[in-house]
């Protein structure tokens, strides 16, 4: 059977410019298939990822569209015309990510504290109301989660929620600016609701003072109209970006390390989200935490901020949000820059056909090499610090290799530790005397087992210690002059 | 680059007026010639599909609108070579949403209608390789 196709002006660029085809074809759905046989570049455009014909493609026969007909089996015969026909369709981005609030009204207190933002075209009563009206979860209460509670709570924003499971410790203090000297020793949460009730006691504050998990996510995430990803570690992030996008919610991300920065919004119902960015973490240890690779500590206020003003801006409405762009900080050169993102339509779970559906069945350790890292290295001996003041005490002979930086090294020697760099190991190895026991030496006892592993694999023989919790374990058990950082 | 006169801009433009707080949404009339370079030479505004609560974000033209517009488009010896629509109080980039109903070569023209006033037109292309937008020159041309 010939039949005649009338392509439309898009798919001419396919068909050598071709306006009217004669194609052969018993059903409807036969010839669609001997035109992408015919001109496979029309493929893309006809049929999605799984080889359906697009849903906003109609094909009419005569005239009539065949899903009044018989569909694909709709019979055809020589001397029919079959007409490809998009339906055009599009629509404006999100205008807010909350519904209708209208019933919400501000006090004359309300209109005077927020006067700044009423004062704006783009935010007005309408903006602020729905900021009084919206529900934001902020997950980490750290260098990221300082400012950007204390900007949500300064703008108003009606219930911030808050989880972290950890306390205040001296070092957070460099740049987790919600708390103070001291709250140390304090749940971050509690300490950060204070400071919070201070800046604005008008917002209601909910805190979570454990970890976020996979079976925790949903309830609580659920309660929210937008989550910030201020979390520290990928199984968090990829945590909280599957629950975001199973939930629907835009998931406004930031991270950092060193003098890095970047933020976007994950955001599946509009954009990509953090999968579709990042398929898999890169490998456990690979990445050092601030911990260890250390943070510039305006940093975090310059990305946390960004969140908080994405948060704002998806409350409010409109402006032009990060949904589809990474924005990418360096705090050292003071250099923006801005990467487009695309969504994945294989992306396991906001692509066409999603493999992870429920949460409680994923396992994100293992998916970020936590586990692994845990079972497969062979465990490396420990040495404590008080045993290894007492066997030198004793006189025994011990090697002991300092591996960290040269600047760590300016903050505190250790002993007269001899100084090889990680790098160096392998090369340097015939410094060591196999005979004599080694103990490795870092700040917190990480790289130091990194150190040991990789002398292993090297093929040294001798024994290797690593010692426990690094330079910061000797200053605390057996020599308080020294400083700990 | 599309070419459009005067009178195709003021059509849209009004048309996004009219509708709003609405989207509206038409077809492009014209040619497009080797080079992907396209004419316009009128604008047609056509019927959104959507029900009342969605039109304020989202429009449809229907299959059936679509295909009048094809078959008259076929008579007058022209080609469909784009549509417009509105983002009603809302910026003028293609939505995600946008992005995944597109087709390529067709021009999607956006005009952002702030207060009920055209502000800000600009105009996209899908493009084949990667089903991603690109922005396409809008030439202001006086009708001969």
């Amino acid at each position: 059977m010939a039949i005649t196709v009338l392509i439309p002006t898009t798919l001419r660029s396919f068909t050598n410019h071709r306006s009217e085809l004669e194609l052969e074809g018993n059903t409807a759905g036969e010839v669609i298939r001997s035109l992408a046989d015919e001109y496979p570049e029309t493929k893309k455009a006809l049929f999605d990822e799984s080889g359906n014909l697009r849903p906003f493609i109609n094909v009419f026969v005569n005239g009539e569209n065949i899903k009044a007909l018989q569909g694909n089996d709709t019979p055809v015969k020589t001397g029919d015309e079959i007409m490809l026909i998009p339906a055009i369709a599009g629509g404006a981005p999100i205008e807010s990510v909350l519904g209708d609030t209208k019933g919400e009204k501000l006090t004359n207190e309300e209109i005077l504290r927020y006067s700044r933002h009423l004062l704006l075209q783009e935010v007005g009563i309408k903006g602020q109301k729905k900021l009084k009206a919206a529900k934001v979860l902020i997950v980490g209460m750290g260098g990221l989660g300082a400012p950007l509670a204390q900007y949500l709570a300064a703008a108003g924003v009606g219930k911030l929620g808050i989880i972290d499971f950890d306390e205040v410790d001296e070092t957070n203090l460099q740049r987790q600016v919600i708390h103070g000297t001291r709250d140390i020793g304090r749940p971050k949460v509690a300490s950060a609701k204070d400071s919070i009730k201070q800046i604005n006691p008008l917002v209601k504050v909910e805190t979570y003072n454990y970890m976020l998990t996979a079976e925790n996510a949903l309830d609580i995430i659920s309660e929210y109209d937008v989550v910030a990803d201020a979390s520290d570690n990928y199984q968090c992030r990829y945590l909280v970006n599957d629950a975001c996008v199973l939930l629907g919610k835009p998931d406004v991300f930031g991270a950092m390390y060193q003098f890095e920065g970047q933020a976007s919004v994950y955001f599946a119902k509009e954009g990509p989200c953090y999968r579709c960015m990042y398929p898999s973490p890169p490998p456990a240890g690979l990445v050092p935490s601030c911990a260890t690779g250390g943070v510039m500590g305006a940093l975090p206020g310059i990305i946390g901020t960004i969140q908080a003003n994405e948060v704002i801006k998806l409350i409010v409405g409109g402006g032009e949000t990060l949904v589809g762009r990474l924005l990418n900080f360096d705090a050292w050169k003071m250099r923006f820059r801005e990467l487009k993102i695309h969504k994945d339509p294989n992306c396991p779970i906001c692509g066409e056909h999603p493999t992870i559906t429920k949460l409680e069945e994923y396992d994100y350790a293992d998916f970020c090499g936590i586990k692994k890292q845990e079972e497969e290295e062979a465990p490396v001996e420990a040495i404590e610090a008080n045993e290894l003041k007492r066997r030198l005490d004793d006189g025994e002979r011990i090697t002991i290799i300092d591996v960290r930086e040269p600047h760590e090294r300016a903050i505190t020697k250790f002993l007269d530790a001899k100084v090889i760099p990680i790098g160096q190991l392998e090369r340097r190895q015939n410094e060591l005397d196999p005979t004599v026991d080694t103990v490795f030496v870092c700040k917190e006892g990480k790289r130091s087992i990194l150190a040991v592993n990789t002398l292993r694999e090297a093929g040294y023989t001798g024994r290797m210690f690593n010692l426990k919790d690094g330079t910061n374990a000797w200053a605390r058990d057996v020599d308080p002059s020294m400083p700990q950082y | 680059m599309i070419y459009l006169s005067k009178d195709v801009i003021q059509h849209m433009l009004k048309d996004g007026a009219n509708r709003y707080p609405e989207e509206c949404c038409g077809i492009i009339f014209g040619y497009i010639d080797d080079n992907g370079e396209k004419t316009a030479e009128y604008a047609e505004s056509a019927k959104n599909g959507y029900d009342k609560v969605e039109k304020r974000r989202r429009f449809e033209i229907p299959p059936e609108i679509m295909l009048k517009a094809e078959l008259t488009a076929r008579r007058k010896k022209l080609d469909i070579i784009g549509f417009y629509h509105s983002h009603p109080d809302c910026e003028v980039f293609p939505s995600e949403f946008d992005r995944t109903h597109a087709l390529p070569v067709y021009s999607y023209i956006i005009m952002s209608v702030v207060k009920g006033k055209a502000v800000k037109t600009k105009s996209f292309v899908l493009s084949a390789e990667d089903m991603q937008f690109s922005e396409e020159k809008i030439t202001v041309c006086s009708k001969e």
